[in-house]
Order: structure tokens, then C-alpha cells, then sequence
């Protein structure tokens, strides 16, 4: 029952979002039963609807436990944006040094590691450097007191420039217009869902990532309620005043907490580099990082929750492309269109539901 | 001048002014005391448009009038000075003054003529304040000034000051007494909200002492004493006693040396105090609030910013002055918080996690590899809590958001003294408790002086310290004023103290 | 290597630090009466898409301009009722809005000019190169005045630093606050126009690639004063000026000079200004918190 109501407040935003989307829908002419129908048909169909439904979900999922876990603690990530740029970088830095890559007779790399060693140090690279990335707003907002908001910003837009950077000079494959680095050595590749799995056609995106972001619910499940680090950063976000009576040391957790929110973030890299498309490739994540935010506030920052939220905007992104191509007007674009009317019928909440962080750290840091 | 007739009103379930009648004469120092909670800043809220009243009447000159806004009460003649001083620090004192009926047109701000203005006010009244000094950079005496000029300025014909010496120091509450008897000789009416018997006697020419939400008495100032009003003002209905055998204390447990702590404003609130707590006794804070007792216990706890604090702190011989609120809870030092809601409790999580909360690093709450919480243990320890300290309702799943406020408090209690503490910080232990339940909580206390904990016991409720403690020292305005014998000392002596009534 | 700093590199600093004037600015009243606003990035956005249709279908800049402010105010409307009616957190609020306009341009434009990429060329007579450049300065003692010259100003100011003594006095705070909110639509909206029909000839998808934020951060590198953010906003505008020049540089080594290091100074400035590093830079004291009283 308690859960049910829990429910209630996100699938009211949902219906709302829907409807004033129609509106819109109805005002550019088109017909809003039937582009809805496209949307949600085509992203349900078997196996390539759901497929890639589950493909887009991925990163969501990723992103959407990365600002659920900071949100935990009273803090808003809107770094995650970033915090995955740079991982997805290393990630495919790694896999180049380590993974012997040649390019046209250059060889970038230092050693040529097997896939059972390289593809945990992969990961593992990945999801450090979006712990590092996430963790400069934290220790500044601990030490300094500034607010993270405006540093992850901040920390956005010079994650991805450097890592422009590093693409740029040094890891772009001769000649190549693209902003992309060299391909990685096979060797760091994860393996698609269809090569053992039957019945998902190969063709499919859908790589082991996407079963790394089903484990990552339920390690983030366990970390926030099973541990007592999870139970001292979810004290510090809902009153950090009695987590210090607790003995609890409030500006650590607030370190600890922005690290394994940029940690979770750093896991899109793994998706979009060692699974999908085998190498940094400039600008791949589709506003990942802010969409997370919309997964996590739906998904009442819940694992459960944050699973299914990423699962519909997955399907919206999935379906949007055919709406896209098979209605007169609408463009995909509605998808954003919905999710910000998502976010702030969401963030409204608060109104109806009494003031229930009066203690929160979300009230309590100086911009 | 103003009346307020039958006036009553309510925050959700506590009843803040119980039909409330007060009178103030044109030209009078009018006084309103009272101990903290008893409803002088709210009635006078109210008279100022700030609250708006469930029901009765407010007159001004013999008319009802309604007073909505403070916009309405400043029209009627009617200005405030409020406790925490309503300026904004980083503008200047003109300002302040104008904000809100700003001289000039809309396109342009004429501070230059509401600067003559207030230099002639501050003149007129001997305020001594320069318009275009900013804020922050003035005294708090200067700000409060800056607070009567505001409402001078608006031409306020009564001044309703709530306790306006809270923040001075005696030689600047000499000089502010020196300015009010200005306006009083100007045709002026002071009200002045106050603890303080000493200066109720001193300045005013009424009084009105209120109690829990009522008015208990008028008298003129020449017609009464300090022992009186004292009465009138801490005096209960009912007396609270707690059967309870001498205390045989042990060794010392907790030693103080000329401990200090400082508020972030940088005023001393803690002034240089000295005291032992010994095993199996209870030693009893008395005083009004807001006198140093907060700090005291929040610094003894580990909770105050080490740099604030200065002197020494031992616990069982050892000096703890710098210890963190982690090493005090692991050495034995157990804490029930004033405010159960801000400090104490987890509201939006359930009783389990509740009764763990600073054990939650701990054996037998972690088990696996020093970090996962044992679900089992964590029940258990819950239900022991509920059962011996009787929870109500006796659900450990159930959010703390969902309890009353005696069973709030009872979890709080079970919790802390589940860590077998040598020592006990307790802050009023019983606010907002239902009955029952205070007799329950005193039990408690008693029982866990006579296994041999020290304890160190704060409450703004005579009554509550008097029974309780074996030992009472008297705090008023950081300092130590006195120690007395609990079983022999009278209320109106304590009550004098505390006041500042006498040293 | 040829001269990089002439006066050609002026006139592009000035034309680059316009939008960003207009969009702190705007800002700077929002952020003043206490509202967070994280949403610049968008009202930019619907300026500029609006401003870039109107004059494509009106033929004229002006109309264009009148509409770009319009959809401004309109947009941040909803960020007003979301963080002044309904206690919405503003940031939360804010970056809805910023991914509401990356999407409903598109969407709209999708269907006026069936391109969800950009809005069509509009003739270069029809453009404004100039007059918001010169505006733009003239916004600079326009905002100084009102904010501390005018009665309009002072009680903004105390709504955001202490809205219960602005309350206190007779004030109406959330009236004070949805005035500053709609101001900060309107001049942000001006600041999306120009980048359409300004700088460039037409809108296209994200046009302000993170203009707003650096508004954003030049106000906060200005301590949310007019005069600092303005120097600030000339500073970020140089700097973007800079690496626009340096393109295809070559040092006399052969290298190229990345221009990556230089997008990012705005940004660290800003950081390190957070941290206290280079003076104090102080929020409004208010902000960022609904104000409700008990009653």
C-alpha cells in the first residue's frame, strides 16, 4: 500500500506531461492519439523495439542512480553530464594503451592486455575518473562551502573540453574529420546480448552494460539501505544536523556521496565505449546526464524506481525516431518536450506533499 | 491607546493565547513579562499585523480596528522592534529606514531628504546614528537603535519592543533605558517584552505577566516587588515531585575549567564556567532560556565548532575539549538534544533506523565485514527500545514523523541510554510531553543516577530541574549566579536568579 | 604568426560579450530578489528561436526582438509560478525549463519550417548587428540605477537578502520576486534574440551552447553587480573571442594552440571564485529559499 502511493505523484506526471505534449502535438496539427500510438507501439515491438528501448534505458539507468544517490544525500548532481564525458573517455584512453592499438602503423599503445584482464581495468577506469570528476564539486562544497550546482556545471563544460582536447591532439586517428578517438583493441570489447543469448537477434546494440546497470540497482539497493555508509549518507541528506548529533562526519559523506554518484555516471562510458561503439566518439550522450535527473526525481530517487523511469524514457527516445519519420509534423523532439514537463510537475511536489526537508542540505550551502 | 480584547490563537494543536486582555495606557512604559513559551511574543505579534488572531478584538484609541498586515499597524501608529532585528545588513541605515515607503517618486529614491529626516529623529531622541553607515558594520545597540528610528521615522506613536536587552550589554542597557524614558517624555508609548524582573521594575510603569498563554496578572510597577512578579510568572498550579532517594555520587565524571564557547556573532554565550558532575548525582542547570544552556550542552557534546571553544573539558580525568561527537559517544557520553526534530530525530525515516542512529558503525548493528547493517540486530534493538521505553505505536517500521511527540522523546531516551552512558546530556527533557509521559521520563532519569551515571540536566522548567536535580546551579547570561540546595530553595529564590533579580 | 589582438578582435569581444550582458543582467534581478535561476540557458534559447521566426515571417528585426522578449517572459513565467507558487526547487525547476527549449524549438520549428535543425536564413537587412550592442551598455547604469536608485531596487534587494524585514516593512516578497523573475525573462530573451538575429542569420538546434551558464557564471564572478558583471561578461567574451581567432593559428613551432584551454578560463574563474580564492564572492542571502510565514 505504502508503495502504491509512492507511485501515485509520478504517474500523475506522466499523464500530465502526455497531455500537455498533446496540446502541442494538436496545435502543429497533428493527431495525438496516433503519435502516441507510434511512440509507445514502436518501442514495444519484438525484439527491435524493445531492444533498443532496453539500449536507451542503459545509460538513463546509469545516470538516473548517479543523481539518486547524490539527491540521497541533499545534493544536487547536475555534473553527471560530464562526469560521463570524462569517464568515457578514460575508458577508451585505457583500452587504446592497453589494449595494443595500431593506427596506420603507430602504435598508441604501451601493452596488449587479454579481455579478462582489460575489461575490468576498463570499467574500473571508467567509473574512477567519474568518481575523481564528481568528487572536486564535493570536496569544494565540503571544504568551502560553494554550491555544487554551479561547480558541476562548471566542472561540465571543462570535462568535456579537455577531453576535446585529448581527442583532439593526441588520440584521433590521422585524417580522421570526425571528432572521435582511435578504435579500441578488440580485446575490450563487451559482448553484445545476442552472441549469447538466443533469440536477440545480433544486431542489436544491447551489450552487457545494460546487465551492469540491472547489477548497479541492486548494488546501489544494497550500498544506500544495507550499509552504514549508505545509512550516513542518506542521515546527512535528511538532516544533517541530527547525522552530526549521530557522530556521523557530515562533510565526508558529502565527499563520499558525489564520488559514487560520478562513479554510476562514469558507467556510461562502459555502454557507449567498450560496448557500443568502440571508441570516444564527441558529443554521443543525447543530454544522458540532465535526463537523469528527470529518471531520478520520477524514479523517487529509488533503484526500483529509477529502473522503470529509465525504462519509459527509453522507450520515449526509442519510439521518438519513428515518430520522427512516419508522422506529418511531430519530431522527436517531443521527447524532451515531455520530460520537462515531467520534472516540473515533479518538482511541484514538494507543494502538496508539506515542506519535508526543512533540515535538508539542499536549503543550507551558499551559492 | 491599544487594547486587545479577548484574543486567542493556535499553531496547529498548542494554544499560544488563551483569550488574552491587555490594556496599555497612552504616555506609560507598559511591561509584558513572562517566562519563554508563554505567548508575549505572539500576542504582541498579533497586535502588529503579523500574525493574524483566530478571534477577538484589537482597539486602537478606543476603536476597533483591523489589523491584518503590518502594513494596516503601521498605519494605526503601531511599530515593532522585533527580537532578531529586522534590517538587512548589507544596506544602509536609510535604507532600512525607507524600505517600504520609500520618499520620492517611483523612478527615483530620495534618500537625501529621509536622511535630514532621521539625523533630526536621531537628534530629537538622542540616537547618535549616522544614516549612511551600512549595517553590519554597526553595534548591536547601534542596530537596535536603527530598529527605533524605523519605527519613529514611519511615525509610530507606540513602540512595542520585544525583548530589546536581550543582546545588549548592562552599559548599553543603560543607555537604552536612557532613550526610552526620552520617548515616554515625548508622548510616546513603550510596550516592552521581557523576562528580566530587574528591568521590568527599572523602566516600566505597568505590568502585565503572562503564563501559558494567559494573562495572570496586572499590576502597577511601584505597586509590586521582584518576588512577587516571580511568582506570578514561574508559579504552577500543579507541584511536580519525584520520589526520589539521595543521591550517592562516586567519583567525578565530568569536570569543566573555566569552559567558554562563543556564538557565531562572536559574543560570549558560555562565559568561563567551572563545575564537576560526579557519578550517580544529578546536577541541574536552572535559568531562563537562551542564557548559554544550549551551548553548553551542544559543546559538551561535540557539536560546536572547536574553534568557539575555549577552556578545558575533562571526562573521567581526560581531556576531551576537542573531542569529536564520535569519540565522545564511543567513550560513554550519551545526549537526549533540545530539539528532538532538528538534532534528535530522522523524521522521514522509520523507528529501526531511528534507534541506531549513532550506533550505526558499531557492533552488533554492523556485522559482515565491518559495514553491512544487520537487519536482525537493528530489529531487536528496536523492539528492546520500544518495549522498555514504551513506544507507542509499538511498530519499528512506522516513519519517527508518525509518533507523538512523548513517544518521540521516549525513543530518543531508550536510544541514548541503551549506549550505557557515564555520562547523560539531557536538554529539557520533557518539552512538549504529554503528562504521562514526564512522570515516565523522570522515572527513567532517576533509575539511571542510582546505577551510577552522571548526569548533566538542562530545563527551562523550574519544576522539572528542582525535582530532578541534587545539585542546581543557576545560569544567567553565561555565568554561574549561584548554587542552591534543591529541597530547600524556594521558587521565587530560584526564580529571582534566574531573572537576574539579584546577584 | 600574424597580429592577434586589433581592433577587429574588439568589436567581436564586444559583440560576443553582448549576449552574455543582457542574459546576467537579467539574472542579476532574478538572482537578486532570491531566485536561483539556472533556467537562462533556455529563456535564451526561446528568444532566440522566436525572435529568429518572427522576423523570418514579420520582415522585420524589431518585431522579432518584441517577440524574443515575449517568449522570454513568458517562458520564465513557468519558472516564477514553479518557485514562487509551488516551493518548487528552483534548480530542479531551472533545468527543466533548459530541456524544455532544447526540445520545443525543435518540435515547433519542425512544423513552421519542416527542419528540426534551424529556422531558415533571414535576409542580412533584416538583421541588428549593432543596436543591442550599444543597448546593452546602456543596460549596464540602466540596471545600477533601478537596483540602487529606485524604490523598485532597494525593496528587490531586501527581498533577497532578508525577505522577513522586507515583509516586516510592508513589502510584498513573492510580488517583488515574480516582477524580478519576469525582468530576467524579458532581458535573457533580449540577449537569445541577438545571438539570431544578431550575430548570426538564423536559429539553429542549442544555439547558445552554453551561453546562459556562462551568464550564469559571470554573475556569480561579478558578485551580482552590474558594473563587475559587465567586466566579466567582457572578459568571458574575449576570451571566446580569442580562441575564435586563434582557429588554424599555428604557433611558430607548428603547433596548434588548443583552444580548448581557453573555453574553459570563464569557467574556472568561476570555480575558483566560488571557493573563496579571489575575494569573496556573497550570494544574496535569501536565495535559492521559498519564503512562506506561519499564520
Amino acid at each position: 500500500m505504502k508503495h502504491l502511493s509512492e507511485l501515485l505523484f509520478p504517474l500523475i506526471a506522466v499523464i500530465a506531461a502526455f497531455i500537455v505534449g498533446g496540446i502541442f502535438v494538436l496545435i502543429i496539427g497533428d493527431d495525438p492519439i496516433l503519435t502516441y500510438q507510434l511512440l509507445i507501439g514502436s518501442a514495444l515491438s519484438w525484439p527491435d523495439g524493445i531492444g533498443y528501448t532496453l539500449f536507451y534505458a542503459t545509460p538513463l539507468i546509469f545516470t538516473g542512480l548517479a543523481v539518486a544517490v547524490a539527491f540521497r544525500c541533499g545534493l544536487l548532481n547536475i555534473g553527471t553530464e560530464g562526469q560521463l564525458y570524462v569517464a568515457a573517455f578514460a575508458a577508451a584512453w585505457i583500452s587504446i594503451k592497453l589494449g595494443g592499438t595500431v593506427v596506420g602503423g603507430v602504435n598508441y599503445s604501451w601493452a596488449s592486455l587479454p579481455a579478462l584482464a582489460l575489461v575490468p581495468i576498463a570499467c574500473l577506469v571508467a567509473i574512477l575518473m567519474g568518481a575523481f570528476w564528481a568528487a572536486i564539486p564535493g570536496y569544494l562544497k565540503a571544504r568551502f562551502g560553494s554550491h555544487e550546482v554551479i561547480n558541476t556545471i562548471m566542472m561540465n563544460f571543462i570535462g568535456i573540453a579537455l577531453v576535446s582536447y585529448f581527442t583532439q591532439y593526441y588520440y584521433k586517428t590521422p585524417g580522421d574529420p570526425i571528432m572521435e578517438t582511435a578504435e579500441i583493441g578488440v580485446a575490450a570489447h563487451i559482448p553484445r546480448l545476442g552472441s549469447f543469448i538466443p533469440g536477440i537477434p545480433t544486431r542489436l546494440p544491447l551489450n552487457v552494460a545494460f546487465l551492469l546497470a540491472i547489477l548497479a540497482c541492486v548494488l546501489v539497493y544494497i550500498f544506500l539501505w544495507k550499509t552504514k555508509w549508505g545509512y550516513e549518507i542518506r542521515a546527512t541528506g535528511a538532516n544533517p544536523s541530527a547525522a552530526e548529533y549521530g557522530g556521523i562526519a557530515v562533510r565526508k559523506q558529502i565527499v563520499l556521496a558525489m564520488a559514487v554518484s560520478g562513479g554510476l555516471a562514469g558507467m556510461v562510458g562502459i555502454n557507449e565505449v567498450l560496448g557500443y561503439r568502440y571508441r570516444y566518439y564527441e558529443g554521443f550522450s543525447a543530454s544522458y546526464g540532465f535526463t537523469g535527473i528527470a529518471v531520478a526525481l520520477l524514479g523517487r530517487n529509488h533503484p526500483v524506481g529509477v529502473f522503470l523511469a529509465a525504462l519509459l524514457f527509453g522507450m520515449l527516445n526509442r519510439g521518438g525516431i519513428f515518430v520522427d519519420a512516419f508522422t506529418d509534423h511531430v519530431s522527436k523532439d517531443l521527447v524532451e518536450v515531455l520530460q520537462a514537463v515531467v520534472i516540473l510537475f515533479v518538482a511541484c511536489e514538494a507543494f502538496f506533499r508539506g515542506s519535508f526537508n526543512r533540515f535538508s542540505l539542499l536549503r543550507r550551502s551558499k551559492v | 491607546m491599544l487594547e486587545l480584547r479577548d484574543i486567542t490563537k493556535r499553531f496547529g494543536e498548542v494554544l499560544a493565547n488563551d483569550r488574552i486582555n491587555i490594556k496599555i495606557t497612552e504616555g506609560t512604559i507598559h511591561a509584558i513579562v513572562g517566562e519563554n513559551g508563554a505567548g508575549k511574543s505572539t500576542i504582541m505579534r498579533i497586535a502588529y499585523g503579523f500574525y493574524t488572531a483566530d478571534s477577538g478584538e484589537i482597539l486602537v484609541d478606543g476603536q476597533v480596528r483591523r489589523i491584518d498586515t503590518p502594513h494596516d499597524a503601521i498605519a494605526q501608529g503601531i511599530g515593532m522592534v522585533h527580537q532578531h532585528f529586522m534590517l538587512v545588513e548589507n544596506m544602509t541605515v536609510a535604507e532600512n529606514i525607507v524600505l517600504g515607503s520609500e520618499p520620492g517618486s517611483a523612478a527615483a529614491l530620495d534618500l537625501k531628504s529621509a536622511s535630514q529626516k532621521i539625523r533630526a529623529l536621531s537628534e530629537e531622541f538622542k540616537l547618535a546614528i549616522n544614516p549612511s553607515a551600512v549595517i553590519e558594520t554597526l553595534s548591536v545597540g547601534q542596530q537596535q537603535r536603527v530598529e527605533l528610528l524605523k519605527a519613529l521615522y514611519r511615525d509610530a506613536r507606540l513602540l512595542i519592543l520585544d525583548e530589546p536587552t536581550a543582546v545588549l550589554t548592562p552599559q548599553e542597557v543603560e543607555e537604552f533605558f536612557t532613550i526610552l524614558r526620552g520617548m515616554r517624555e515625548q508622548g510616546k508609548t513603550v510596550v516592552i517584552i521581557t523576562h528580566k524582573l530587574d528591568e521590568v521594575l527599572a523602566i516600566s510603569d505597568e505590568v502585565t505577566v503572562m503564563r501559558d498563554g494567559r494573562v495572570v496578572g496586572r499590576v502597577k510597577t511601584k505597586d509590586t516587588n521582584a518576588a512577587e512578579l516571580a511568582r506570578m510568572m514561574v508559579g504552577r498550579d500543579v507541584l511536580l515531585r519525584v520520589e526520589k532517594p539521595d543521591a550517592d555520587a562516586g567519583a567525578t565524571v565530568l569536570s569543566l575549567q573555566d569552559l567558554r564557547v562563543m556564538g557565531m556573532d562572536g559574543t560570549p554565550r558560555v562565559d568561563g564556567l567551572t563545575f564537576d558532575v560526579r557519578a550517580g548525582e544529578v546536577v541541574g542547570i536552572a535559568g531562563v532560556e537562551g542564557n548559554g544552556q544550549t551551548e553548553l550542552i551542544e559543546s559538551l557534546a561535540g557539536l560546536t565548532e572547536p574553534e568557539l571553544v575555549s577552556g578545558r573539558v575533562e571526562f573521567e580525568g581526560r581531556d576531551i575539549t576537542t573531542a569529536t561527537a564520535k569519540e565522545r559517544k564511543q567513550m560513554g557520553v550519551a545526549h537526549i538534544p533540545e530539539d528532538r526534530h532538528r538534532r534528535g530525530l530522522l523524521l522521514d525515516f522509520d523507528l529501526a533506523e531511528n534507534s541506531i542512529l549513532g550506533v550505526q558503525d558499531r557492533e552488533p548493528i554492523v556485522s559482515f565485514a565491518g559495514v553491512m547493517l544487520d537487519n536482525g540486530a537493528i530489529e531487536r534493538r528496536a523492539r528492546q527500545i520500544i518495549k522498555d521505553f514504551d513506544v507507542r505505536p509499538a511498530n519499528p517500521a512506522l516513519p519517527a514523523r508518525s509518533l507523538s511527540g512523548g513517544n518521540q522523546q521516549k525513543l530518543i531516551i531508550g536510544r541514548e541510554f541503551d549506549l550505557h552512558p557515564k555520562l547523560l546530556l539531557v536538554a529539557q527533557p520533557t518539552r512538549g510531553v504529554d503528562i504521562g509521559a514526564i512522570e515516565f521520563i523522570h522515572r527513567k532519569l532517576i533509575a539511571l543516577r542510582d546505577a551510577g551515571c552522571a548526569i548533566l540536566l538542562v530545563s527551562a522548567e523550574l519544576e522539572e530541574v528542582t525535582a530532578l536535580a541534587d545539585r542546581l546551579l543557576v545560569i544567567h547570561e553565561g555565568k554561574i549566579v549561584g548554587e542552591v540546595d534543591p529541597k530547600v530553595a524556594t521558587t521565587e529564590e530560584i526564580g529571582l536568579m534566574m531573572t537576574g533579580g539579584h546577584r | 604568426m600574424r597580429s592577434i589582438f586589433s581592433i577587429a578582435l574588439i568589436f567581436s569581444t564586444l559583440r560576443l560579450a553582448t549576449p552574455l550582458i543582457w542574459a546576467s543582467h537579467g539574472g542579476m534581478f532574478s538572482e537578486r530578489s532570491g531566485v536561483i535561476n539556472i533556467a537562462l540557458e533556455g529563456i535564451m534559447l526561446a528568444g532566440a528561436f522566436t525572435a529568429a521566426s518572427v522576423t523570418f515571417y514579420a520582415g522585420n528585426p524589431w518585431i522579432g526582438l518584441v517577440a524574443g522578449i515575449a517568449a522570454g517572459v513568458a517562458i520564465s513565467s513557468i519558472h516564477a509560478v514553479a518557485c514562487i507558487r509551488f516551493n518548487a526547487n528552483q534548480v530542479v525547476s531551472g533545468m527543466a525549463i533548459n530541456i524544455l527549449m532544447i526540445g520545443l524549438p525543435a518540435f515547433l520549428g519542425g512544423s513552421l519550417f519542416a527542419s528540426t535543425g534551424s529556422t531558415p536564413q533571414i535576409p542580412k537587412e533584416n538583421l541588428i548587428p549593432w543596436t543591442p550592442v550599444f543597448l546593452a551598455f546602456l543596460l549596464v547604469p540602466a540596471t545600477w540605477y533601478v537596483l540602487y536608485r529606485t524604490p523598485f531596487g532597494l525593496r528587490l534587494r531586501a527581498v533577497g537578502e532578508k525577505p522577513e524585514a522586507a515583509d516586516a516593512a510592508g513589502v510584498s516578497v513573492k510580488l517583488m520576486r515574480y516582477s524580478a523573475v519576469l525582468i530576467s525573462g524579458a532581458l535573457a530573451g533580449v540577449g537569445g534574440a541577438y545571438l539570431s538575429i544578431g550575430q548570426s542569420s538564423l536559429f539553429t538546434r542549442n544555439m547558445t551552447s552554453g551561453r546562459g551558464f556562462i551568464s550564469l557564471a559571470a554573475l556569480i564572478f561579478g558578485k551580482w553587480r552590474p558594473v563587475q558583471t559587465m567586466l566579466a561578461c567582457l572578459l568571458f567574451g574575449f576570451t571566446e573571442a580569442v580562441s575564435i581567432q586563434l582557429q588554424g593559428v599555428r604557433l611558430p613551432s607548428g603547433e596548434d594552440i588548443p583552444n580548448q584551454f581557453i573555453q574553459i578560463i570563464p569557467y574556472v574563474l568561476t570555480i575558483i571564485v566560488l571557493a573563496g580564492f579571489i575575494g569573496q564572492s556573497r550570494a544574496p542571502r535569501a536565495i535559492g529559499l521559498p519564503y512562506q510565514k506561519e499564520r
